[in-house]
């Protein structure tokens, strides 16, 4: 094995020690000379006309600036990639999160104050709040336009012949689950600044997860304002939590663009937390219908797949998960005959939005659980019933998914040994386990899965690299500044990632779908590579050898095997640049992965690589209460080549509290189309207390494509979190909850059933 | 209704004139620039916001400004800015993992403070039960607590030195704080 300096090493995120002392800006902390603060009005009601509105004492309220409404909204804007959403909703309202007006005044609470001076008169209309009833024939329309509430995507796909397999199986299983709506809760709320300049420029200051494309959405903003060939910039401060909840533009910072047009001055709009619960986007709730086979030897030789999503009353990214959905239905173990079948259902609920997985946290919750379910019936241990199918190195999966690096095995391995599977279980205990498979070298979802990287070394050997990347928290930083250090010869240290601009940044699509260190890492290895070409092609000159006999080590150039001939990186770096004739250090490169967008049938090769782990758990389940305590747990995940230990093991770690969140705690409350829990003190986070051993095995399988040999890991943590605590109550009490999150109340009328049926 | 209050903010002698509905945070963050301290919820629900009022670690946007009157305040801000280096539970959070998006640090680190210095051995329960109030999304707490039972390790051994007084001019007993509040109220 290659010995590595700088890859592998535990080094603390580069920002930690400015974070520690509070020095980090966040968006909270931004304030610009004469900046306005903005607020928003949501709808009082889920489903109704707006049949009046008076704003005329809102606007006549000393220190406001401007008043907006939905008629203020230029027709050709909407967003979302439904284009079903303006920004403000001018004749009818859909949900309570719909936005109805905005007001900029001199304070947060001046414009509050104006807010409530607002006078709204609705006619409220029936609302449909269950996305099977909202497939009805007499169900109210949630947009009349749209003739129907199921909408037009096309969530379709059928592999081999599932009727045929499921006749010829002997073992089939099948059941109905759900999951709810949770959310992303990031410590910091959302909110923006946004400004012109004389010449109709924009600037936005958003903590967004898609700089680039969020940069598209303002231009497409501009233009539906007739303000044509104006550039736009986004700044992005330190993001304080993103999770995916930052990967679309939302009504906020258009409407912060459109205030701070029609005001001439900055014009911030920042949440507070009830507003962050009830007007941002949730992970996509379901209802999923599976049924699975298996052969007498335990072969999988089915699956089946119906699923109905609410979509809530606009779209966002939340209804394009079925494409994520489908990675674990068609890949996740060898199955060879695959239907799946979802429908994204219009609501007068909240919508949904990229969350951590993508989708796969519910696919997994219902195909592992039905795992276990299958095994059960066909008699085979659940932990030998997964290594039967586990996924191999080499595999094409029927979507035509090419599996490359594959340490599903091993990952088993590991969680049995760690979770001491073979020790006997007490009164009440169970052990349960689920698998899972992810993207792990990027995901082609648009045309260009890319990320450009910059690099420039200065005169004392120091670099500056450019990223497209984000950094939200993950530590994208220290992938990028690891990765060329190492590339370089230099220390961690010696490398400053700037990634907060596109003024200056290249183009990247987005921090989604674990691609970050994949695909950022990757363009970032490029141009190190790249400028590391051209300064040694210097030293060689200079020494007078070829530059495949010179290595940088140590921030120093030197002669292979010749001690006497070395000069330091930073002395000929002024050297280069110093001489007559002299050259700048600077290099470039754009990393877009060989991978392939979906077909018509959905077939492709999505992702380079994938990355596979395996988690296990040992719940104790209280029979009198229904409390599930989780004793501890295990997440091996095979990552290719772990970059940094220490933040990878902290990303395994979130993911797992926020899985463990998502399987026993979880849930945003709503009642026709209404959140009850817009709060900490009743949305149920896992605390401090709540905290479980977590062991974090990792899984070296030294991507051949990875930077290193790395995949990425942002988001498995969470994924096959829910299914393996629900297989481990089976275990323990014998008793199948199929509806998320497993609360005591569901756990203790499951067994009250279980001991009346008995 | 406005009225003037003194009290002592990372060690230094404050006095302003602050309305009576001004909270701590509001003061803080909006009147004195001191942008470490964070507001994630306004409600006491997440601790963001936590400071330490005479060793007690509080919600700051819970507590009202007027409240401080003749107290010891210490915020994210003074705990490394006299010796120019990190406190050890900073250094701690740096070096253990304990950071990714840094929005509930520096209330996590001003709760883990408020804990250590009373107790620089406390256990892990007695660090959960400490950190109870305190809300991440990102790390899972694991990191979090391995940073601060390693800190209160560290600030246990400077103890030990008969340093810790020298080093972290943010632990100040009760005497001596009594002493310098005394001292503004006159």
């Amino acid at each position: 094995m290659i010995g590595y300096n700088v890859v592998g090493q535990r080094i603390p995120k580069l920002d930690a020690a400015q974070k520690a002392m509070g020095r980090a800006e966040y968006i909270q902390d931004v304030r610009l000379p004469g900046m306005l603060f903005g607020k928003i009005l949501y709808s009082r009601h889920a489903h109704a006309k707006i049949t009046a509105m008076d704003i005329s004492k809102a606007r006549a309220l000393p220190g406001v600036h401007a008043v907006l409404t939905g008629k203020d909204i230029p027709p050709r804007m909407r967003m979302g990639f439904y284009k079903d959403n303006p920004p403000l909703k001018a004749d009818k309202v859909c949900c309570f999160r719909d936005e109805i007006a905005a007001v900029a005044a001199v304070s947060e609470e001046v414009a509050k104050k104006a807010l409530s001076l607002i006078e709204v008169e609705y006619e409220p209309l029936p609302g449909v709040f269950d996305p099977e009833a909202a497939m009805e024939k007499n169900a109210p329309l949630v947009h009349e336009a749209h003739k129907s509430n199921v909408l037009k995507l096309p969530w379709k796909l059928h592999y081999g012949d599932v009727e045929a397999a499921e006749k010829d199986s002997a073992f089939v299983a099948e059941d109905r689950f759900t999951t709810t709506w949770v959310t992303h809760c990031c410590l910091s709320t959302s909110g923006a600044v946004a400004l012109f300049d004389a010449s109709d420029n924009l600037t936005v200051y958003s903590n967004t997860q898609i700089p680039s494309l969020a940069q598209k959405d303002f231009l497409e903003t501009l233009a539906a304002m007739d303000l044509k060939n104006k550039r736009v910039r986004v700044i992005k401060p330190v993001i304080g939590g993103g999770f995916g909840s930052k990967l679309d533009t939302y009504a906020y910072e258009h409407i912060a663009i459109l205030l701070a047009h029609k005001c001439r001055k900055p014009v911030k709009i920042l949440f507070d937390r009830k507003e962050e619960f009830e007007a941002t986007s949730t992970r996509q709730p379901t209802v999923i219908y599976i049924r699975q086979g298996c052969d007498k030897e335990g072969h999988l030789t089915f699956r089946n797949i119906r699923m109905v999503l609410d979509n809530g009353a606009r779209t966002s990214w939340g209804a394009t998960t079925p494409s994520v959905m489908m990675m674990p239905i068609t890949s996740l173990y060898r199955v060879p005959n695959v239907r799946y079948d979802a429908k994204c259902v219009y609501t007068n609920n909240t919508y949904s939005q990229a969350m951590r997985g993508y989708g796969n946290p519910q696919a997994t919750f219902a195909i592992e659980s039905c795992m276990d379910m299958l095994a059960k019936k066909a008699g085979i241990d659940p932990v030998a019933f997964r290594r039967i199918n586990q996924n191999e190195p080499g595999d094409v999966t029927p979507q035509g998914f090419k599996i490359t690096s594959c340490g599903l095995g091993q990952c088993i391995d590991a969680v049995e040994k760690e979770l001491a599977a073979d020790q006997p279980l007490g009164e009440g205990e169970g052990i349960g386990v689920a698998s899972l498979i992810h993207v792990g070298g990027g995901a082609r979802i648009y045309k260009s899965d890319g990320c450009g990287a910059i690099l420039k070394m200065d005169d004392f050997g120091k670099v500056d690299i450019f990223t497209g990347g984000t950094d939200m928290g993950q530590g994208l930083d220290n992938m990028i500044a690891q990765i060329v250090a190492e590339e370089l010869g230099l220390l961690a240290e010696d490398i400053n990632v700037v990634h907060s601009d596109t003024d200056v940044c290249p183009w990247d699509v987005g921090a989604h779908a674990s691609r970050s260190t994949f695909v950022a890492g990757n363009a970032a290895l490029g141009a190190a590579r790249r400028a590391k070409q051209t300064l040694l092609a210097f030293g060689a000159r200079l020494f007078e050898v070829a530059p495949e006999d010179l290595v940088m080590e140590n921030r120093t150039v030197s002669v292979k095997n010749d001690p006497e001939k070395f000069m330091p990186v930073d002395k000929l770096l002024r050297k280069a640049h110093f001489s007559p004739g002299g050259t700048m250090l600077m290099a470039d490169y754009f990393y877009d992965p060989p991978n392939e967008n979906m077909g018509k049938d959905f077939r492709c090769n999505l992702s380079v690589t994938y990355s596979f782990g395996v988690h296990g758990v040992r719940v104790h389940v209280d029979k009198e209460t229904g409390k599930v305590l989780v004793k501890n747990y295990v997440a091996a995940h095979d990552v290719g080549r772990a970059i940094n230990p220490m933040l990878l093991e902290g990303q395994v770690y979130g993911g797992v509290i926020m899985g463990l969140g998502y399987a026993l705690s979880e849930e945003v409350m709503i009642k026709e189309g209404q959140i009850k829990n817009p709060n900490f003190r009743d949305y149920k986070l896992f605390t401090a207390k709540d905290v479980v051993p977590i062991k974090a095995p990792v899984i070296e399988t030294h991507d051949p494509d990875g930077p290193f040999g790395a995949k990425g890991i942002g988001e498995p943590g969470c994924v096959p979190t829910a299914p393996a605590v629900a297989n481990a109550i089976f275990q323990a009490v014998g008793v199948r909850i199929k509806d998320l999150p497993i609360t005591p109340e569901k756990v203790l009328a499951a067994i009250q059933e279980q001991s009346k049926g008995s | 209704m406005t009225k003037p209050i003194s009290f002592i903010l990372n060690g230094d002698e404050i006095s302003c004139d602050i309305q009576d509905h001004w909270t701590l945070l509001h003061l803080l963050r909006e009147e004195l620039g001191l942008i470490g301290t964070k507001e994630g919820c306004g409600n006491g629900e997440c601790g963001a916001c936590t400071v330490i009022v005479d060793q007690l670690a509080v919600n700051s946007c819970l507590y009202l400004a007027a409240d401080v009157q003749g107290k010891l305040v210490q915020t994210i801000e003074g705990l490394a800015v006299h010796t120019g280096s990190l406190h050890p539970i900073q250094q701690s959070f740096v070096e253990n993992g304990g950071i990714q998006c840094g929005f509930c640090t520096p209330g996590m680190i001003m709760s883990a403070k408020a804990l250590l210095d009373k107790d620089a051995e406390a256990d892990r329960e007695a660090i959960k039960h400490a950190l109870a109030g305190n809300i991440c999304r990102c790390t899972g707490y694991v990191q979090i607590l391995d940073s601060v039972a390693a800190a209160g390790r560290q600030m246990a051994e400077n103890q030990g030195e008969g340093a810790a007084a020298a080093k972290d001019p943010g632990t100040i007993t009760q005497q001596s704080m009594n002493k310098k509040a005394g001292e503004v109220i006159t």
